[in-house]
């Protein structure tokens, strides 16, 4: 991987973190399991710091460290279950601290990498935080062998008691943890991990380690901060992108009660600071500020449709993938297929919006921050103060959601850190508003999609040109990821190379092309990324070819996935357990749709039926997936239940159009999300094949919608070719 | 000043009048339990009891309460979480990230108070709270569970 350091002098810039963190997915970690500060460690508790990763205290608690953020996911509990497998600890006895990026800073990354995107929390982190379950374990088993003079390799261990049965002597872990501690920790590279079929702790549908304290309110959000002294801010960015403010009327705000300050942030926004957050944000209502709003604001839905339209027939492209003469075989195919389809800009609405509170003194800056990437928050945090890194400090919060939203942008640490320098030695809470949130993400982005496609005599797919045209997250927020004027990353889920996000067809005859149409939206990575809109396009198009072929759908795709097992398995596990084919209950009618993301296999059917006035109801969806392990079946379920609501809120409301150049569904009242009235049932057929590691987060959500959208075809007999639902008649 | 009874406690409030009960109990009274997720009483996540209603507190005007009027928030519930909707919640393992769960939960518990025996069309009904994690069929399962009214297909679901 690209090497990261710390070292002096070294700007560290976010950028660093992004392109760093993007480079992990393939390189591995050379980590060692010492801190130089283990006696720091050591005070922590009571516990005694074995390794990095462990630390046990004399009650026999295992404190399991992590450094990877939670947001819903699941990892968390994960990878605690990963180090105490190879721990082999009691489970009861389980707890959990999270690292601070200053700790992991100091110490040379010893914990790795620490952003949480790309469903690769556990993934990528699996090998090095089961070695150091291991490395722990080691070395407990050595110092008891030491204290008892006996070769280790008559110890056993079970449940974090070791046992030596020729002398009947047993001592538990937290005993013998200060002793282990001293030993010289083993070389990784001499460690052999248990093999995944003799699991007793991952592998098991074990409950979560962090839900007692969200069941009575006790849980301290970022956005729930007190601290001594603490003001809140409010703000208002400017509502076209890309404007500045020009002026503002703060008279009336001004005299408002609890008022302390109004300012202009970054040249794009206004802020008021005031006492309680609810005067800040009602007196920022009372502020009249003028941008210059410039060309952006004649930008609409309409203007944008046409820009990226106009890329479906241009010359160029960035991005291709290329076999055979597609144009040739669908020119002479005996029947040709030709669709366009349309996904609109999605916001992510965490449930809990952008907040950060920052403490700005001369020498010291702190940040309170739900982060995906604590990591970028630190940089940020430094960036944006003055304040050397290494006098930085980001404290750790779970996320209210993340979706994808709080990874390596950091934008709203850059602003509390500007409101926050006006106030030194003074904690400035800055909250967003649920329309400011709405109003300045970084949306999914835009495309329209053209598929042609050419069947042979026999119904089969001899040719197929896809042409999608849209905004590129790249653009925004990685340049370096466009090679040459190519960037790869959109065609996530089509790609040739195995591994990552496949496409699970062969056809003799194939173009896929990406033609960059960028706009003055911001965009970025949102659950499941362009395998969202390139799986839609996909599963909905081969849709439309096995009908015009008079083939079964389930059929039809199997006839394209000879070369592609683990696709298939996951289809075909989808179709059994989807009762595929078996009859249903009048009117309810049965779609399928299959995909690949983030190095997991993924299928689902959908049971939908559509009323006499269009309105369409989800019944049942069943979906299959390869994750490779499965760490915790229990999670995984979650993830896919949470994967299919948050893939049908897109399906049937998601969408935020653009009017004078500025976003207008601001509230959930018109940013419609899927409620609990609406959820069909989910089943999750998970399918391991114990041969690689996949994510877990993201994968399935990219089948939702073609999942869905088919049976509606199925029910109706008419594609749907564009999203959201809500704005498609299907009667 | 308005008094105001939060979790059986006497409270002495200063806010403007048009000040909602969710600032209120979060900035002055400093209950964090209790969420901003809209303000525009569509999410849920700011749910509370009031006098054994559930309501959305981010759009209830300080002034439209009287220091009679009984608030209950998740704090309030019970102690050391043994509601019996809590304790199924945690038996479903109900929350992912957490933050609009304490608006679930009081939702769900107003509903189970009118409804003990809830049917799958009251829950769907009563239980209009955003949650964007997706926790819907989870939720759904924990309020069966907490009514006795949870269906053979799902207990053996959860022992699986």
């Amino acid at each position: 991987m690209r090497k990261m350091t710390f070292g002096k002098g070294q700007k560290l810039s976010r950028r660093t973190f992004v392109v760093g963190a993007a480079a992990a997915t393939t390189g591995t970690l050379a980590l060692g399991f010492k801190a130089p500060f283990v006696t720091e460690a050591t005070a922590q508790n009571g516990a005694t710091e074995v390794n990095i990763w462990v630390a046990i205290k004399p009650d026999d608690t295992c404190v399991i460290r992590i450094a990877r953020s939670e947001m819903g996911q699941g990892t968390l509990t994960g990878l605690a279950q990963l180090v105490a497998e190879e721990l082999q600890c009691d489970w009861n006895k389980v707890t959990t601290e999270g690292v601070s990026p200053s700790r992991n800073l100091a110490s040379k990354r010893a914990w790795g990498e620490m952003g949480t995107g790309g469903s690769r929390g556990i993934r990528v982190s699996q090998d090095y935080v089961r070695k150091g379950g291991a490395a722990a374990r080691m070395m407990l088993l050595q110092a008891a062998a030491d204290q008892w003079k006996v070769p280790v390799g008559e110890l056993t261990v079970t449940n974090g008691v070791i046992t030596h049965s020729a002398s009947k002597r047993s001592i538990n872990y937290g005993k013998i943890a200060a002793a282990a501690a001293k030993l010289t920790p083993p070389d990784p590279k001499s460690i052999t991990l248990k093999d995944p079929k003799i699991w007793t702790i991952a592998g098991k549908p074990l409950k979560r380690l962090d839900t007692a304290d969200k069941l009575n309110g006790s849980k301290v959000y970022a956005i729930d901060v007190k601290l001594p002294g603490m003001l809140n801010a409010a703000i208002k960015d400017a509502p076209v992108f890309g404007s500045k403010v020009v002026s503002f009327d703060d008279a009336k705000a001004a005299k408002m009660p609890g008022v302390k300050k109004i300012m202009k942030v970054k040249d794009t926004a206004v802020a008021v600071v005031a006492d309680t957050w609810y005067r800040a944000k009602t007196a920022l209502e009372a502020v009249d500020i003028k941008w210059d709003e410039g060309d952006n604001a004649k930008v609409s839905s309409a203007t944008i449709l046409q820009h990226i339209t106009e890329g479906l027939s241009a010359a160029e492209n960035n991005g291709e993938r290329k076999t055979g003469d597609a144009a040739g075989a669908i020119a002479s195919a005996a029947k040709k297929v030709e669709a366009t389809y349309f996904t609109p800009f999605l916001a992510h609405a965490c449930m809990e919006m952008m907040n950060a509170t920052v403490k700005f003194s001369k020498d010291k800056a702190e940040c309170w921050v739900p982060t995906q990437n604590l990591e970028a928050s630190l940089a940020a945090l430094s960036e944006a103060s003055g304040v050397p890194l290494a006098q930085c400090e980001v404290h750790r919060h779970d996320l209210g959601g993340g979706f994808g939203r709080r990874g390596g942008t950091q934008d709203y640490v850059h602003q509390a850190v500007a409101i926050a320098k006006e106030f030194p030695d003074t904690p400035v809470k800055l909250i967003w508003s649920r329309e400011e949130d709405q109003a300045h993400d970084f949306y999914r982005p835009i495309s329209v999609c053209k598929m042609s496609a050419g069947l042979n005599e026999q119904g089969e797919l001899v040719g197929l040109h896809v042409r999608s045209s849209g905004q590129s997250i790249n653009a925004w927020l990685n340049p370096a990821g466009i090679v040459g004027g190519k960037d790869q990353r959109q065609l996530q889920g089509w790609y040739e190379a195995a591994g990552d996000a496949q496409l699970g067809y062969t056809v003799p005859n194939l173009l896929i092309e990406y033609v960059m149409r960028n706009t003055h939206v911001p965009v970025g990575p949102w659950r499941g990324v362009n395998t969202n809109q390139n799986g839609y396009y996909m599963e909905a198009f081969i849709e439309e070819c096995a009908r015009a072929a008079g083939k079964d759908s389930l059929e039809f795709r199997r006839g394209l996935m000879k070369n592609h097992p683990k696709h298939l398995a996951v289809l075909n596990a989808a179709a059994e357990k989807g009762d595929w084919g078996k009859p249903l209950p009048a009117g309810v009618h049965r779609g399928i749709a299959q995909f690949m993301g983030y190095g997991s296999y993924s299928a689902a059917t959908a049971e939908v039926s559509v009323d006499p006035k269009g309105k369409v109801k989800v019944h049942r969806m069943v979906l299959a997936l390869n994750c490779g392990h499965a760490v915790n079946p229990h999670q995984i379920a979650a993830q896919v239940e949470g994967s299919v609501a948050y893939g049908l809120s897109a399906t049937f409301y998601g969408e935020m159009p653009v009017e004078n150049g500025r976003m207008t569904s601001l509230n959930f009242d018109s940013y419609g999300i899927l409620r609990l009235a609406e959820m069909p049932k989910v089943e999750t057929v998970i399918v391991p094949t114990y041969d690689f590691w996949g994510g877990v987060g993201e994968p399935t959500i990219c089948v939702v919608a073609p999942a869905v959208i088919n049976a509606i075809q199925a029910a109706t007999g008419k594609p749907v070719r564009s999203l959201p639902l809500k704005n498609v008649k299907l009667a | 000043m308005a008094k105001l009874n939060i979790n059986g406690k006497t409270r002495d409030v200063q806010a403007e009048p048009d000040t909602p009960l969710l600032w209120v109990i979060r900035e002055l009274v400093g209950l964090t339990g209790t969420k901003y997720g809209c303000g525009v009483a569509q999410c849920g996540a700011c749910s509370v009891h009031i006098n054994g209603e559930v309501q959305r507190s981010c759009s209830l005007p300080l002034s439209s309460l009287k220091a009679s009027d009984k608030i209950v928030t998740i704090e309030g519930l019970s102690a050391n979480s043994a509601h019996p909707v809590q304790k199924a919640w945690a038996s479903v393992d109900v929350p992912q990230c957490g933050y609009c769960q304490s608006g679930q939960i009081m939702a769900a518990v107003a509903l189970l108070k009118k409804k003990p025996k809830p049917t799958d069309a009251d829950i769907d009904e009563a239980m209009t709270n955003i949650c964007r994690c997706g926790t819907y069929q989870r939720i759904r399962e924990a309020v069966h569970l907490a009514a006795g009214t949870t269906r053979a297909a799902d207990r053996a679901q959860r022992r699986a």
